[in-house]
């Protein structure tokens, strides 16, 4: 069972209170009614399935309810980042080398 | 009775009160303190089981958890029973009762020992090859036959009467292991101060030093040391001392499952105690101190009772004081089993001879051997072990080919090399490395915070285990933050030591013989089974090894693995690192489908949700259904009465007077805030801004994708409050569904959601007489048509507590909803009641609503519509937004597909004959007799008696369907042809005018 840092509660919980809730950063339009069939296709339907880094929602069900955002590598299933919802993309990754 | 192989004053058990046990059937006598192998042992018995594919006699190999043959079944009483017991683990306690398995009628003579003889035949991969053809035979013959063939032991066939505890904890090091090094590392850990946990599967610590006899460690013998060093660290506060404990499986970030038995080995366990316990143990630091595991020879006939391990012999001499014979032979490729001679022969043994593999081995143990008159044959293999239910002789050749030698033997005593432990670090994702000068895999990369110390990371000696240990200990504290401690470190006064050894088939069994020399035990795989599979094209060791199933058995290789590479890479002709090491999963010993369950099962599987009016419906003779997990009254029936009836009568009475039901379960929300409205819109497809407080609207929710994914009626009590109602399965992911969207994409809403299904209890009072039931109960609001309209919501008070009156209708009658605080429900409803009596009102339960609703053609979100169904197909556009700029789904709705002609839309059924009522799920053809397979053009989604229109109804999603009023189409079933007539959905009222009758 994997420990996930909340970055609401600034603990690291067992991955039992945690559900994920698919992959980060993909932005509703304010205008997505005008959206033409191909963005919409992009923003609901098209998602990437990387081997290694992955941007991903996960919410803190059994704890503060909150969703978050979580960096995690999907080769090594560890976690390398969490941060709050709304915040960017982060531009470096600890530990990583570049 | 007399133990005829007990050995006076050898072992440890000497002072152990005597426990009387039954072997199939025939009594013995053993000591407490004995497994059931070396009670068995003591009393001259080897045979004990038959393997699983050849039938063949098969004996003790070992003395631990890596056995593979002496499989037996235990049985307490009729519920437990519990097969494939490892008799060299099993703990003897008086009265224990254990049968052989694998045999027919008897073990020593077993029907099914023809298999040996006709063994060609069921050669390597012969399920793949051999039930092929023809093809309907696989249904009614193979498997049928070769399912009752397959498996050991019998099963009971009662419920489990023993319960099982689980629990959590923590630690700073978890030491795994419980020899000399896992001892060595959890005191230099515990002396710091940090939380330690250290478990070992066996009932008493010390790992290997229960048979090394030659290692003295703080001026004792070393099994008495770690007796002593384990006493010191129970006494410890900050330390968790586990025995009969295995660690099973690592998982992720040092998360460790243990199994811990409690009760298997007690005479009586208390009914207080569970039989096992799951430790579910978080660990800043892992010791992994797990040990090795001895190979044996690979040779002829190697399965033969009689022929074990040299380390077992010893274990049994040296702790339970047992001879495995009187007259041993030896058979190695390393020095270990020297050892094993010596004490046996000290011991009063006959050791009839020594046959090492090695052309020139020197060393301490083997000059011993010389002096004690030993014959000590090298460069020479042991071809063929003789005998069949008990070894009886060994046939020795030089290794090269030349001249046999026959020797009689009663027990061969066998050592191939030690192979490091490496289950628990190949399972936390560590990768092995294979080490060529002494031809092992050892840990090399770790990728967990744990580390391996002594045997299992390929250090040999005491003397460098516990300097290993103690060191890691040390640090693995240091890294938790401890403090140092004053060096305690274990003074090693004498020890033993060897490595090296073979590795897969024995002269004799190599490439181009056909002589059964076992590599896998349990599983039946011989040297030339891997070869074959090879030959076969099985270049991969993975594939080698579901081919041939070797190291696939309950004992998942512990002896066979390396034996199995090895023989797998010199038929390809690779290095063996390169043609790789199967994968170790867990967990590393069978464990109980009890102990992974706990406490969870039965009335504790899952929680059972009941509502504040369960008990009365209980009281009144309710039948109740699951929805989720929910209980609910399905229907209330009368004595004499089939469900048919009370259902016919309960619809009829809803709409002749008035009906109570029981909607607490309903999903409730409250949207709360100054964005409420705001937020509402976007959430719902309906408009919400304008709706008048104290009015209610049918609300439909659909997901980003355009298609339905609740509905409910939404009350609005005031400008910044709404009261949502869900599905009862709905209201948790609707509650989610709605967070997900107000922290993620609309933060700036100022709103709060709460759920309150739990709060409110929920009794729905729909009829013409509803409101002359609960008008006499109200205070404070009127409730009259003018000031309480259909779709309306008022708070006020019932029967003196508060409620938030709903008038609102499921039914199609007048109807209300009456919410009041839970902990009021019950007598809230018992007052409603007593008013419904006084005009022959009743209760109906959740089949008569969903009758009464169909009536209607209100819709159930997750019945009539899937997942696939918008707005438009279930005829609901009315209440999407035309005007609105946004609201979750409105881009979805508009895709293509989604506004294509031809979608299947929600319609209603009438079948020909009124009488015949169709079954929901049933495929709809427009041409019955068009060729199969038919095109089908829909299906029924729910389909009821109807009392009140005297006939049956249906609603259904068929394609086109709006445009087909009043065709027939065409219901095939197994036995005719159901015709249908397509209508609107409405079959009761058309005009909606009993909402205000």
């Amino acid at each position: 069972m994997l420990l996930i840092r909340c970055p609401y509660c600034e603990e690291e919980r067992p991955e039992l209170e945690f559900r994920n809730a698919g992959e980060a950063h993909i932005a509703r339009s304010a205008n997505i009614a005008g959206e033409s069939d191909d963005d919409f296709e992009k923003f609901f339907f098209i998602r990437s399935n990387p081997k290694g880094i992955i941007y991903e929602r996960w919410r803190h069900m059994h704890g503060c309810a909150r969703f978050f955002n979580a960096v995690r590598d999907t080769v090594t299933d560890k976690f390398i980042m969490t941060y709050k919802a709304g915040e960017p993309k982060p531009a470096k990754l600890p530990g990583a080398s570049k | 009775m007399i133990e005829a192989f007990r050995i006076p004053g050898a072992g440890r058990l000497k002072q152990a009160k005597t426990a009387r046990f039954s072997f199939d059937g025939q009594a013995y006598a053993g000591v407490e303190g004995d497994t059931l192998a070396s009670a068995l042992l003591a009393n001259g018995v080897h045979l004990v089981g038959r393997s699983f594919k050849y039938h063949r006699p098969r004996g003790f190999l070992s003395a631990g958890a890596e056995e593979p043959n002496a499989l037996v079944q235990i049985e307490r009483d009729a519920a437990r029973k519990t097969p494939n017991v490892r008799a060299t683990v099993q703990e003897l306690y008086d009265g224990l009762t254990a049968q052989s398995q694998n045999r027919w009628p008897s073990l020593s003579f077993d029907v099914g020992a023809v298999n040996d003889i006709a063994s060609p035949l069921f050669s390597a991969g012969f399920y793949y090859k051999t039930f092929m053809w023809p093809k309907s035979a696989w249904k009614n013959l193979y498997e049928p036959k070769i399912r009752a063939a397959a498996g050991l032991g019998v099963a009971p066939d009662q419920p489990d009467p023993d319960h099982y505890s689980a629990r959590f904890a923590h630690c700073d090091v978890l030491v795994l292991g419980g020899g000399a090094a896992g001892i060595a590392a959890a005191l230099a850990a515990a002396e710091t101060g940090v939380r330690v946990m250290l478990a070992d599967e066996q009932a008493d610590f010390g790992g290997s030093l229960r048979f090394e006899s030659g290692a003295r460690i703080e001026g004792q013998d070393g099994f008495a040391w770690a007796q002593a060093a384990v006493a010191k660290l129970r006494a410890m506060d900050n330390v968790r001392v586990l025995s009969r404990t295995t660690a099973f499986g690592y998982y992720a970030q040092n998360f460790v499952g243990l199994v811990e038995r409690i009760g298997d080995h007690l005479q009586k366990p208390g009914r207080d105690l569970p039989r096992e316990r799951l430790w579910q143990v978080r660990a800043k630091r892992v010791v992994l101190a797990t040990g090795a595991i001895e190979r044996h020879m690979v040779f002829a006939d190697n399965d033969r009772p009689g022929v074990m391990l040299a380390s077992a012999a010893r274990t049994y001499l040296n702790h339970y004081g047992v001879a495995v014979g009187k007259n041993v032979g030896v058979y190695t490729a390393n020095d270990s089993a020297y050892a094993a001679a010596i004490d046996l022969k000290k011991a009063g043994v006959n050791v009839a001879a020594i046959v090492d593999l090695r052309d020139n081995p020197t060393g301490p143990v083997i000059n011993e051997a010389r002096a004690l008159g030993m014959e000590v044959n090298f460069g020479r293999a042991v071809i063929r072990a003789g005998g069949k239910l008990r070894v009886s002789s060994m046939t020795v050749q030089p290794k090269n080919g030349g001249g046999e030698r026959t020797i009689p033997v009663d027990a061969i005593l066998m050592s191939a090399g030690w192979t490091p432990s490496v289950h628990l670090f190949s399972q936390s994702r560590g990768k092995v490395a294979f080490n060529d000068e002494t031809k092992r895999f050892v840990p090399g990369t770790y990728a967990q915070d744990c580390i391996s110390v002594g045997a299992c990371n390929g250090t040999d000696g005491l003397m460098a285990t516990i300097d290993e240990a103690y060191a890691a200990g040390t640090k693995a504290a240091k890294d938790v933050g401890a403090k140092a401690a004053k060096s305690t470190k274990p003074k090693i006064d004498a020890s033993e030591s060897w490595s090296r050894g073979m590795l897969g088939a024995a002269p004799g069994a190599g490439p181009g013989t056909t002589v059964k020399a076992f590599v896998d035990f349990q599983n039946d795989v011989t040297a030339k089974d891997i070869r074959q599979a090879v030959h076969e094209g099985m270049h991969s060791i993975e594939h080698v090894k579901r081919f041939t199933t070797n190291g696939m058995a309950t004992d998942q290789g512990k002896t066979s693995n390396m034996h199995g590479l090895a023989i797998a890479a010199e038929t390809l002709g690779k290095p063996i690192p390169q043609v790789g090491l199967t994968t170790f999963r867990a967990p590393y010993t069978p464990v109980t489908f009890g102990s992974i369950v706990g406490h969870a099962r039965g009335e504790l599987f899952d929680p059972t949700r009941k509502t504040a009016i369960q008990p009365w419906a209980e009281a009144h003779g309710a039948v109740f259904e699951d929805v989720g997990q929910w209980k609910r009254a399905w229907y209330f029936p009368k004595p004499g009465e089939d469900m048919h009836a009370a259902v016919d009568r309960e619809c009829v009475t809803v709409r002749t007077t008035a009906g109570l039901f029981d909607a607490s379960t309903l999903g409730k929300i409250e949207v709360v805030g100054p964005d409420a409205a705001k937020f509402m819109e976007l959430l719902y497809t309906n408009p919400w801004e304008k709706l008048e407080p104290g009015r209610c609207r049918y609300g439909i929710m659909l997901r980003e994708d355009g298609f339905i994914y609740d509905d409910g009626v939404v009350g609005r009590l005031a400008p910044d409050r709404f009261h949502v109602t869900t599905t009862t399965g709905g209201a948790p992911r609707v509650m989610n569904h709605m967070e997900d969207y107000f922290q993620t994409e609309f933060p700036h809403l100022n709103v709060w959601l709460t759920s309150i299904t739990e709060q409110w209890a929920v009794i729905a009072v729909q009829g013409p007489k509803s409101r002359e039931i609960i008008a006499p109960l109200v205070e404070g609001i009127d409730m009259s048509d003018e000031a309480l309209p259909h779709m309306s919501v008022r708070e006020g008070k019932i029967c003196g507590v508060p409620t938030r009156l709903f008038r609102m209708s499921f039914t199609g009658e007048r109807g209300f909803e009456v919410n009041v605080p839970a902990d009021y429900g019950q007598a809230v409803w018992e007052a409603l009641w007593a008013e419904g009596q006084k005009h022959g009102a009743g209760a109906y339960g959740t089949e008569a609503m969903h009758v009464l609703r169909a009536e209607k053609g209100y819709i159930i979100v997750g019945q009539d519509t899937d997942g696939t169904v918008t707005p438009n197909d279930a005829g609901l556009d009315w209440a999407v937004g035309k005007k609105k700029a946004d609201f979750v789904g409105i881009r979805g709705m508009a895709r293509p597909d989604l506004v294509a002609k031809g979608r299947k839309q929600l319609v209603g059924l009438k079948t020909k004959d009124p009488k015949v009522v169709l079954e929901e799920g049933a495929q709809i053809v427009g041409d019955p007799k068009q060729a199969i397979p038919m095109k089908m053009i829909g299906h029924v989604t729910s389909s009821y008696w109807s009392q009140n229109c005297g006939r049956s109804i249906a609603l259904a999603l068929v394609a086109g369907g709006r445009d087909r009023m009043g065709e027939t189409l065409y219901v095939p079933m197994p036995d005719k042809v159901i015709e249908v007539e397509v209508t609107g959905m409405v079959f009761f009222d058309e005009k909606g005018e009993r909402l205000n009758g």
